[in-house]
């Protein structure tokens, strides 16, 4: 499935982004979370967005979303796991593999930080893809540590696939198979040897051959290795144009101040500059 | 390109040659991503390099052997023995740069 533009994020930037691009025709598909998981739809009154005082955050978010819809966006609800640039941008959410000539990162506020041994034991038990990597462990014991609303439903995958699941998260998992144990933790390492031997959670060791982090969001950055970054945002100019051609960012990824005024404002820009990027570049 | 398995894996290891293998599988969303460049990267490269895939859902023996625990692994051998690997998709320049330091 190809698009002339491809948005990664659901929130007020991204749909203002969404909103821009239709307006210039240019086919746009939304890869995101529900909208109604935006942050900014726990705002029980926003007083500052321009002209349209006293609406609750959810209120502005479905205007948002309905307005983006019926110009003729397309929305995949999901996250973005990996990415390509090469012929143009192509990324993959399940097992689905979606391109675009255009990008526009719209995550909001994204915590890049990893656990100790994450990024050690990539590769070596670390795995962000339940869905690629499941079959990888089979018969043997995983753990799973979930930090998005969708997370329950990937161990319950890997439970099906065979594999001793055992859950561990912060909050108690909606949807979790009841076969599967839970275990409430926050603070977590992954410890190993060659490769990983246990999940180390609140201090007591999981034993186990594979770590499956499942966030709600990948970091731009993660996605994008070559991506400039300043203070821990994404680096963009006037025209949110991202060091790298073709890809422009919006809203709270560039930093603050974190409000939706500013987030529409560049998520309207973003949305103008990758449509003359794209008109520049057929 | 080539489809290894276990009997033209180690034939080509044997013969010591640069080499780069995309261990992979069709349901894995990466993968079939990754896909269209490693077959660039063939053509590319032929002569050069030999480039291939394995399938890990296939060749279980390989992709157990290498202790590849997620997929798409590519890994680069040269002289019978790995000397680097990489693991999910990555830049094509990632790829790129082992392969010319390798030359």
């Amino acid at each position: 499935m190809s698009y002339d533009i491809i948005v990664l994020g659901s929130g007020p930037a991204g749909l203002a982004a969404a909103i821009a691009a239709r307006g210039r025709d240019k086919s746009v598909l939304v890869i995101g979370n529900p909208w109604q998981d935006s942050p900014l739809a726990k705002a029980e009154r926003v007083d500052n967005y321009p002209g349209l005082p006293g609406r609750t955050g959810l209120e502005l978010l479905e205007e948002l979303f309905r307005h983006a819809e019926a110009l003729g966006t397309e929305f995949v609800t999901g996250k973005a796991l990996s990415l390509l640039a090469w012929n143009g941008f192509s990324l993959t959410v399940g097992s689905q593999v979606y391109q675009g000539r255009a990008l526009i990162l719209a995550p909001g506020v994204v915590r890049a930080a990893k656990y100790p041994g994450e990024a050690e034991y990539l590769g070596r038990g670390v795995s962000y893809c339940a869905t690629c990597d499941g079959m990888l462990y089979r018969n043997r014991p995983v753990t799973v540590v979930g930090l998005a609303p969708d997370a329950p439903q990937e161990a319950n995958y890997l439970r099906s696939l065979g594999c001793q699941v055992v859950y561990v998260s912060p909050r108690q998992p909606q949807g979790l198979d009841e076969t599967i144990p839970y275990v409430k933790a926050g603070k977590l390492a992954i410890k190993g040897e060659q490769t990983v031997t246990g999940l180390e959670a609140d201090g007591a060791l999981l034993p186990c051959a594979g770590v499956f982090i499942l966030r709600r969001v990948v970091a731009p950055v993660d996605l994008l290795p070559t991506l400039a970054t300043e203070e821990g945002v994404i680096k963009v100019d006037r025209r949110m144009a991202s060091n790298i051609p073709g890809v422009f960012a919006a809203g709270d990824c560039t930093g603050g101040p974190l409000q939706v005024s500013k987030a529409v404002g560049e998520g309207h820009v973003a949305a103008l500059s990758a449509c003359e990027y794209l008109d520049a570049n057929p | 390109m080539i489809h290894f398995n276990k009997e033209t894996f180690e034939k080509t290891l044997s013969e010591g040659k640069l080499m780069m293998v995309d261990f992979w599988a069709e349901w894995c969303g990466p993968c079939q991503m990754l896909g269209p460049v490693i077959e660039s990267l063939a053509e590319q490269y032929e002569g050069k390099a030999v480039i291939g895939k394995v399938n890990t859902d296939e060749e279980g023996e390989l992709t157990m052997r290498f202790g590849v625990a997620n997929i798409p692994t590519v890994i680069f051998f040269k002289d019978g023995k790995e000397i680097d690997r990489k693991v999910g998709v990555m830049p094509p320049n990632a790829y790129i740069q082992v392969l010319e330091q390798n030359q």
